[in-house]
């Protein structure tokens, strides 16, 4: 795992280009990332993480995951404070470069916390030794005699006490303490952990000085906006530059050559063409000017309510056999008092982050330097190496602020049109997306169809489960003709169906990609929790039993199982969720005229979550009025933090469940902006109850992506249970519903 | 063509193409980048700023309109929106915060319209603003806040 490294400041300085004195303490912390991407081998000890102390008691942590907005800043500097009890106000956070020396950056997957944590208590508890060690020696004492707090070390003989800043001189010398000895806190003790605590960026996001990707300024920098063939992968026939040459601000226009990936990494750029500009808005003025023609290419007749009904017909018939096979399924049908079957639709989505996708480059001949928010700036860097064959070493990618990510930042394509513009116009250039660019060319969630089929027995209880279900593959974007969901997509939500189900099968259909397909804030797990919690609510009418006490018993005993992961799953935890959620929803009391309650559990990223959604219907005109949602994400490290992440969970799985459809005619996107691709907004947002389970003693799992999931179905079973009406295809706006 | 811009107080004087909507003038000539760029059609409220007071979403009027207007952005200082910075501090309301430059100013009009707004005046004010992280919740109680950090002080 982790070990610790005084980082010599010759080093440090050449690293960070911060030249003041103090403590830098370095850890090399390994990825569990077990992404397909890969990211560059490190050899030898690279340290990752960084705390910096200095003499005016200042402590810096140098962070190595993007700031998306999931806090992350803010929880892994908690943990380093805690550790070496710091006071709040001198902890401060900056933003690590992206660099193979700074490890995996990528900030996806629920993982931050996850394989941050125990190193970062381990650097504090570290640094907190060596101030100890170094007060010790002044006042001629045995360090037990010593301890820390609140920023100060302590003479616990005397009361003596002296500010960390004064010791740091004096602690640098010290030599690190061995692993071994490092002892952390007691949970019972955390002082910020599991706390309440503020963003360390909320002075910046109040006074409108945070600088985002969008806001970055180079001096001499042009701005740049691309045409892209509304048709994916199309290109250009020929253009005319018609009336754009004209707009003023405008400096040249020239085409873009597509360039695409080497199979099995990296996102290329979708090609088109581009025009340069001294400012955005004379960018997007000459592109809406520009007259092209585009040959369309494969996808042009790529319809997509037509592969809706393809997919529905592929999941009636038979499909590839998933493993993982329990029991038989025809015996449970055959011998069931009664079977019911369902298909289930999700459409394609787009991420629609508030910053559109935007990179700043500068490309120098045998150096490149790039200033973009992204999620993942280690892969954008190998990605730049290898297509402008520039040595890596010669790349940095500066990550600033991220205006949300939720997935769409971590395809990295719009920075390759950046350095490929630099390099051609040899300046430092913005790439800025519109908002119509935005949602018709991005890395779709991907549409799914799923039928689903299940038995119950004479006792009411669920016998056998059969499974069917197509969506494009997200390998598809690295791998063409990827025609089948991949293990990793299926091991979201259906090969790992929580229930104790003795009869279950599971099959995939061959569902072909005709739009760039990517992942979104939760990813398969927004279609497999919908389809299994909307079946699981229908076999519980079925069955005419209350669907908490179905869910319940679908659970079953309490059982433990081991995975691969250090993450078993806890089924006990699970039931917990929901009957925690439930009861804070007041299950089963008698609601007003026109409400209903539904639920849904859903299992992700290691944590579990239940939600109970109530709905009111007038005249089939759904409104959200409340939503419930428990989370047991073991350690919760910073509550408040936590709580913001689920609430604008709920909002963001309303959104999809409302409105959320991208929709295909001849192969071009049809939704533009806002109007017709549309958000939750303040007055259609309900009451959010959020409940963090106190699990300190278990690791900490996935706090940003979980709560997803569970907002649609649950809300589509609210209506059930208000109308007697199920929703089985999304968005409900397609439905007259909104 | 060469004109005056007056934001925050201070005068700029630059020079822009006479279309140009005042969103784009004030971030990419003036260089002040605290109001966003969302949509550019009128949708999200991440451009609000107040031009002689009135809420205005700058992405949608021309540079032109606010000559010799005074415009007020969310590097401004005015009581309300001092209020609302504290309240929304306290309540720890940005997730990404890219959409919070928007709100602040939406809800700075809002309290220099209605002293004490319900509920349903929130609703009202604050809908043409997307916070595509969802921090409704967290936005609406930080209104009242502000009110109420506004009642204790005064
Ligand atoms: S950018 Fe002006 S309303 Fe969206
Ligand atoms: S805080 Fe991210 S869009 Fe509002």
């Amino acid at each position: 795992m982790s070990s610790i490294q005084k980082i010599d400041r010759r080093d440090f300085v050449k690293l960070f280009g911060l030249a003041s004195g103090g403590i830098i303490l370095g850890c090399s912390v390994a990825s569990d990332s077990k992404g397909f991407i890969p990211i560059e081998s490190k050899k030898g000890f690279h340290p990752n993480l960084f705390v910096h102390l200095e003499e005016n008691g200042n402590v810096t942590l140098i962070a190595s995951r993007s700031e998306m907005g999931q806090g992350i800043r803010t929880s892994l500097a908690s943990a380093i404070a805690d550790e070496l009890e710091a006071d709040w106000q001198y902890v401060s956070v900056v933003q690590a470069i992206g660099h193979e020396k700074y490890g995996n950056q990528n900030t996806d997957g629920s993982r931050s916390v996850r394989t941050r944590l125990e190193p970062m208590r381990k650097m504090g508890a570290t640094a907190k030794i060596m101030l100890i060690t170094a007060a010790a020696k002044k006042w001629n004492v045995a360090e037990v005699a010593c301890k820390a707090e609140n920023h100060f070390v302590i003479n616990k003989n005397t009361n003596e006490q002296i500010f960390f800043g004064d010791l740091v001189a004096d602690a640098a010398k010290v030599a690190i303490p061995k692993e071994e000895t490092v002892q952390l806190k007691k949970v019972e003790d955390f002082k910020f952990i599991g706390k309440t605590l503020k963003s360390v960026d909320l002075k910046d996001f109040t006074h409108g000085t945070a600088t985002y990707g969008i806001d970055v300024r180079i001096p001499n920098m042009k701005f740049a906006a691309i045409a892209r063939s509304p048709v994916t992968f199309g290109s250009v026939k020929s253009f005319t530059k018609n009336n754009a040459e004209k707009v003023a601000g405008v400096e040249a226009i020239f085409e873009m050559p597509r360039l695409i990936p080497p199979t099995g990494k990296f996102f290329g750029m979708l090609g088109g063409v581009a025009v340069i500009a001294n400012n955005t808005w004379a960018a997007f003025q000459g592109k809406l000017d520009l007259d092209i023609e585009w040959e369309k290419g494969a996808n042009e007749n790529f319809d997509s309510e037509e592969f809706k009904k393809i997919l529905t017909k592929r999941v009636q018939k038979t499909g590839k056999l998933v493993p993982g096979v329990r029991g038989n399924v025809n015996t449970a049908f055959d011998t069931a008092a009664k079977t019911i079957e369902a298909t289930y639709h999700v459409p394609f989505l787009a991420h629609a982050p508030m910053e559109v996708p935007n990179a700043t480059a500068w490309f120098q001949g045998d150096k490149i330097e790039v200033w973009a928010p992204v999620q993942d700036p280690q892969t954008a860097r190998s990605e730049l190496a290898h297509f402008f064959e520039v040595p890596i070493e010669n790349i940095t990618i500066n990550v600033p602020f991220l205006g949300g990510g939720f997935g769409r930042k971590s395809k990295s394509d719009f920075v390759v049109e950046a350095v490929a513009i630099s390099k051609k116009i040899k300046a430092p250039v913005q790439v800025v997306w519109t908002r119509e660019d935005d949602i018709q060319h991005s890395f779709y969630h991907a549409t799914s169809a799923q039928y689903l089929k299940g038995s119950i027995d004479k006792e009411g209880n669920l016998s056998g489960w059969l499974q069917r279900v197509g969506f494009p593959s997200i390998v598809s974007s690295f791998k063409p003709l990827s025609d089948y969901a991949s293990g990793f997509e299926l091991n979201q939500g259906f090969t790992n169906n929580p229930y104790a189900i003795k009869n279950f099968r599971l099959e995939s259909v061959k569902a072909e990609a005709n739009l760039r397909i990517g992942w979104m804030r939760s990813v398969v797990h927004i279609h497999s929790a919908f389809g299994i919690n909307s079946f699981v609510d229908e076999l519980a009418f079925a069955a005419q039993k209350d669907p908490l006490q179905f869910h319940l018993d679908l659970l079953g005993e309490d059982r433990i199982i081991e995975g691969k992961s250090k993450f078993p799953f806890n089924s006990k935890r699970f039931k917990n969720v929901l009957t925690t959620t439930a009861k804070m929803a007041n299950w089963g009391e008698k609601l007003p005229e026109g409400h209903g309650l539904g639920i849904a559990i859903h299992y992700s990223f290691y944590s579990y979550v239940a939600t109970v959604v109530e709905v009111s219907v007038i005249e089939r005109k759904v409104k959200i009025e409340n939503i419930w949602t428990t989370i047991d994400c073991g350690l919760a490290l910073n509550k408040d933090n936590i709580t913001n992440q689920l609430e604008g969970a709920a909002i963001f799985g309303m959104s999809l469940a409302l409105f959320g459809k991208i929709s295909t005619k001849e192969g071009a996107i049809e939704q533009n902006n806002f109007f017709d691709y549309e958000m939750t907004r303040m007055k259609d947002a309900p009451k959010i109850h959020i409940h963090i389970v106190d699990a300190m003693h278990e690791p900490p799992t996935g706090v940003g992506e979980p709560g997803v999931p569970v907002i649609a179905p649950a809300i589509c079973n609210a209506i059930f249970n208000a109308t007697g009406e199920r929703v089985r295809s999304l968005p409900l706006m397609d439905l007259g519903m909104v | 063509m060469d004109i005056n811009l007056s934001i925050n107080g201070n005068s700029h004087a630059v020079q822009v193409q006479e279309d140009m909507p005042l969103l784009w003038a004030i971030r990419d000539i003036v260089g002040l980048t605290g109001t966003k760029f969302g949509c550019g059609v009128s949708q999200c409220g991440a451009c609000s700023v107040l031009v002689d007071g009135r809420l205005t979403k700058s992405c949608s009027v021309s540079v032109l309109d606010a000559v010799e207007k005074e415009i007020f952005t969310i590097e401004g200082n005015s009581e309300n929106l001092e209020f609302l910075r504290q309240a929304w501090t306290d309540g720890n309301v940005p997730q990404c915060g890219y959409c919070q430059s928007g709100q602040l100013i939406a809800a700075t009009s809002l309290l220099d319209s209605i002293e004490k707004p319900t509920d349903k005046d929130i609703d009202n004010a604050m809908s043409a603003n997307i916070c595509r992280c969802g921090t409704y919740t967290r936005i609406k109680k930080a209104i009242h806040t502000a009110v109420q950090l506004k009642n204790q002080t005064l």
